[in-house]
């Protein structure tokens, strides 16, 4: 890259307008995926984080798809599921977004009544009857603390204490409760006749296989999914997370138009540098490299800066906004900037292939 | 070795009929001498000179140096590239510098297109600035220079690489007749150095008392009665 990275040097200001622009490109799809992958943890962490392999569901028709808002199963379908070969654990997991109430305040949280020892509260925690355990956030919305009294759904419970890691189901804070104190919260409507019930039921099974799980669904008129899967039945996921994958789809693609516009732009303007080049014999291959080269030099400063731009200002945003910025939100889709305008650079650089120096030479 | 421009004829497409740019040239240049080559505006001149250079392929003929056949109507754009990289130099009538190398850059340039380190051709680019007076602005780009300042770095730069054929074309069109003539008798001196087949076209005959042979070009032909062989 000889002659490409002295032309940058030489151009300091057409190479600053558009690291400029790849960096505020790159700032945007990175910033935009981390607040995606935020959004997401918001609507879903509570369900991902389970420390399970399945989430079993009963939905009104056998057909439909998984929706935690539909679903309910009975104490007769989980325990079948505890009794299936290979199954290590069935428990019942109660799902309910509901108000809750403090001396101070009023907050939506989601309750999930889990019956105590299920393993499924984040150690060393667990639930007790007339009790309710608060996540970080759920704390801090009600602004309770242990041995405080709150209501949650109607039912009056004492706070057992602070969680030690922050789940949310839906954009609310979640609080654990026991199986049978959530009935008065999420079991409306449900039949007296089928004794508590709950949400879905949480599998552990690691060996079990797709066949043996689809006969356990055929047998108990459940479906089966993993806690991955399972986002798609939270209501806010599925919509919001299509519109903000679409927008990132978009903003990447048109970084690539906007990136290849600029090499086309740049590339015409050197074309009396390229008439020279090929006239003192370089081949069209050295005349490409050096041409993407000097696009990837573009690319990788601009890149590099807008990720870093994302990440400090995701470091200073306030709590309240929802951004995770790690790998598969920052170095993952800057990667892919890299490549894509890479490609449009390399569409708009082919054009070096057809210039005629003997002609580009008499015209400059 | 010699360079044979034998029965080319180079003919363009010009609307909806031809235009012969040369018709039917045949010319030996010597190594180690310089033919100089004369003759009013269009009249085939850099035409002759593009296809030696192979920048434009000729319609009917060829091009040898020495034994070897190293253009034809067939010859592909890639060949013609490594033709002009391995064994010909380029002076053009205006001095094509690249605009963010420096002097000594333009030079080094050479070694980087054949995939070499460009310091290897430092030793060799430092001597041919100072042939040229212009070793204390090596390190100037070809905007801090003066017209006749960046015609001489593109003479080192045509010669830096020791081709077996130069080309000149006109190097004096932007000079005075003094500066004109000290061009070209650069040229003349350096290439004979070298024993470089050089050919050199110009309008201006007053400069050229250096060059071997001159010979002149009208309406696309060589006047063969206008051939004059200088006494060295």
């Amino acid at each position: 890259m000889f002659v490409a990275l002295r032309d940058l040097r030489h151009a300091r200001g057409r190479f600053v307008l558009m690291s400029v622009v790849v960096v505020l490109i790159t700032f945007l799809v990175t910033f935009l995926a981390s607040l995606t992958a935020g959004l997401a943890r918001e609507s879903t962490s509570a369900v991902t984080g389970l420390p399970v392999d399945r989430l079993a569901f009963s939905m009104p028709q056998p057909d439909d798809a998984p929706e935690f808002t539909a679903s309910r199963v009975t104490a007769a379908q989980w325990q079948g599921w505890a009794a299936q070969d290979g199954v290590e654990r069935a428990e019942p997991l109660g799902v309910a977004t509901t108000r809750a109430e403090s001396a101070a305040t009023t907050a939506a949280v989601t309750a999930l009544g889990v019956d105590p020892g299920s393993g499924l509260v984040p150690a060393p925690a667990d639930v007790a009857p007339g009790t309710v355990l608060l996540t970080p956030a759920a704390a801090d919305a009600l602004d309770a603390h242990a041995g405080d009294r709150v209501s949650v759904g109607g039912t009056d419970l004492t706070v057992a204490g602070v969680a030690g890691t922050d789940e949310s189901f839906a954009h609310t804070p979640v609080v654990w409760t026991t199986l049978d104190d959530w009935q008065t919260v999420g079991a409306q409507g449900a039949d007296p006749a089928d004794g508590p019930v709950a949400t879905v039921v949480a599998l552990t099974a690691p060996d079990v296989d797709d066949a043996a799980l689809a006969a356990g669904d055929e047998a108990r008129g459940t479906t089966t999914v993993t806690p991955r899967e399972a986002r798609s039945a939270v209501s806010s996921f599925a919509g919001e997370n299509t519109s903000l994958t679409t927008m990132q789809a978009f903003l990447v693609g048109i970084s690539a138009l906007v990136v290849g516009a600029f090499f086309t732009v740049w590339t015409i303007g050197r074309t009396g540098d390229v008439a020279v080049l090929k006239a003192l014999g370089a081949s069209t291959r050295y005349l490409l490299r050096d041409a993407l080269g000097q696009a990837a030099v573009v690319l990788v400063v601009g890149v590099t800066t807008g990720t870093v731009l994302t990440a400090a200002g995701a470091a200073l945003l306030p709590g309240t906004l929802p951004v995770v910025v790690d790998v598969t939100t920052t170095v993952v889709p800057a990667a892919g900037l890299v490549v894509l305008g890479l490609a449009g650079a390399a569409v708009s650089v082919a054009r070096i292939t057809r210039v005629d120096p003997h002609a580009a030479l008499a015209a400059r | 070795m010699d360079l044979h421009l034998e029965s080319i004829r180079l003919v363009y497409p010009d609307g909806g009929t031809t235009l012969t740019a040369v018709d039917d040239v045949t010319l030996t240049v010597p190594a180690g001498t310089t033919t100089a080559l004369l003759g009013p505006s269009g009249a085939g001149k850099s035409s002759l000179l593009a296809v030696a250079a192979g920048l434009t392929r000729p319609t009917a003929g060829q091009v040898r140096i020495g034994r070897d056949v190293v253009m034809t109507p067939t010859t592909s754009v890639a060949d013609a590239a490594r033709l002009r990289l391995d064994r010909i130099g380029i002076v053009f009538q205006s001095p094509q510098l690249l605009g963010a190398l420096t002097a000594l850059e333009q030079l080094e340039l050479h070694a980087h297109l054949r995939g070499r380190r460009p310091s290897s051709l430092r030793p060799r680019a430092l001597e041919l600035l100072d042939a040229v007076g212009l070793a204390d602005q090596r390190h100037k780009r070809p905007a801090e220079l003066s017209g006749g300042q960046r015609q001489r770095v593109a003479i080192a730069r045509a010669l830096v690489t020791e081709p077996q054929v130069l080309l000149v074309d006109e190097p004096t069109s932007a000079l005075d007749h003094e500066r004109g003539t000290r061009v070209v008798e650069l040229v003349t001196a350096l290439a004979r150095r070298i024993d470089a087949a050089t050919l050199l076209v110009s309008h201006d005959a007053a400069t050229l008392a250096t060059v071997d042979t001159t010979v002149r070009m009208l309406d696309a032909r060589l006047d063969e009665e206008a051939v004059d062989h200088a006494l060295r």
